[in-house]
């Protein structure tokens, strides 16, 4: 696809991603902080976002596994979890981070298994957006383009 | 990048995330400055010069290049040494506590904020740390290096210059005690209003 259609997509695909609120503002903070001499920062940070998330619904899955639940431990992975996703500008997931960190302060087994499975879902859903905007964003640098700032 | 005309002051950086890291990284050499990243506070004292039961670096060590470090800024929660920890040691250093410490969390609790600015922190920022805050930073070295001259000027003169520097420090305290007070609820405020701004 030839640069001007491939920025055209890329806009309106963010559009709707940020219209939902898989991402948000923080995201076009990285963006700025994108250049020459830094060309694939958003994609290595935003690779990280997604190898640290893996890891850590992996510990919150084994956690909640337990027949003793270890809330405060439960919720220290939360709290990482919030961060990175807020780093990113993952709202969605963000949120249900938040809800997650009530349930783990409430000390409510059954409310932590429900914000796990909803974590999970969000987290795939914005793997897949951003994967996305990845392979968008590499193709159109690849063509000699810069990559369009999104608003939110 | 424009190539800044003023001296490149060089920031150690703390986190154990590596994310957060590679971005606290970014946003500093955006800004112009040098950049060292540690995964530990164990290792930013090494860093420093200092061994974990030192208080001071020892006078000769010809292992350790002399990387002269302007600030410190530091995440709060980390494993085993926290933010709070490091910047204890490096107040009670008698070599380094005139370097300023800048603490760095994702969480915004007032008595943890409280407790870092009380023990000599500088500035408390938010996470995820933006663009603007770094701006905040030059000005801290900037003081910390006029405080320098100044009792160098003093050491070369016939003043009593124990006398002033140290009623120098209690002034100082007491005014950025005040002050980080209403500095803190200006930036609370900033901070809750500014994820609703556009920037582009």
């Amino acid at each position: 696809m030839e640069l001007h259609k491939l920025r055209r997509v890329y806009i309106e695909f963010a559009e709707i991603v940020f219209r939902d609120g898989f991402l948000d503002n923080q995201y076009t903070q990285l963006q700025q902080l994108q250049d020459e001499s830094e060309p694939k920062f958003v994609l290595q940070v935003g690779t990280l976002f997604l190898e640290d998330s893996e890891k850590l619904l992996n510990e919150l899955r084994s956690i909640l596994d337990q027949q003793d639940v270890d809330f405060e431990k439960l919720d220290a992975f939360v709290r990482k979890l919030t961060g990175s996703s807020a780093s990113i500008g993952a709202k969605r997931v963000k949120d249900v981070c938040m809800t997650f960190h009530d349930c783990c302060k409430k000390g409510s087994k059954e409310g932590c298994r429900k914000c796990l499975q909803q974590l999970a879902a969000e987290y795939r859903l914005v793997k897949r957006k951003l994967e996305t905007l990845f392979k968008l964003e590499t193709q159109i640098l690849a063509a000699g383009g810069s990559v369009p700032l999104l608003s939110q | 990048m424009a190539v800044d005309a003023e001296a490149q002051f060089h920031v150690l950086a703390v986190d154990d995330s590596l994310m957060d890291r590679k971005l606290i990284e970014r946003l500093l050499k955006t800004s112009s400055f040098q950049v060292t990243t540690v995964d530990s506070g164990s290792k930013a004292l090494e860093v420093l010069g200092l061994k974990e039961d030192q208080t001071s670096t020892p006078a000769l060590s010809p292992e350790h290049n002399e990387i002269e470090v302007n600030l410190v800024i530091t995440d709060y929660c980390m494993p085993g040494m926290t933010g709070y920890d490091l910047l204890k040691k490096i107040k009670e250093s008698s070599s380094l506590k005139d370097i300023p410490v800048v603490i760095m969390s994702s969480e915004n609790v007032p008595s943890r904020i409280n407790r870092c600015l009380e023990e000599g922190a500088e500035e408390f920022f938010l996470k995820p740390v933006q663009l603007s805050d770094m701006r905040r930073l030059r000005p801290h070295i900037l003081k910390g290096k006029h405080k320098e001259q100044q009792l160098h000027q003093e050491e070369n003169s016939n003043t009593n210059h124990i006398i002033i520097s140290s009623s120098n420090n209690n002034n100082m305290s007491n005014k950025r005690k005040a002050m980080d007070e209403e500095v803190l609820s200006e930036r609370t405020r900033l901070r809750f209003s500014s994820s609703s701004l556009n920037v582009i």
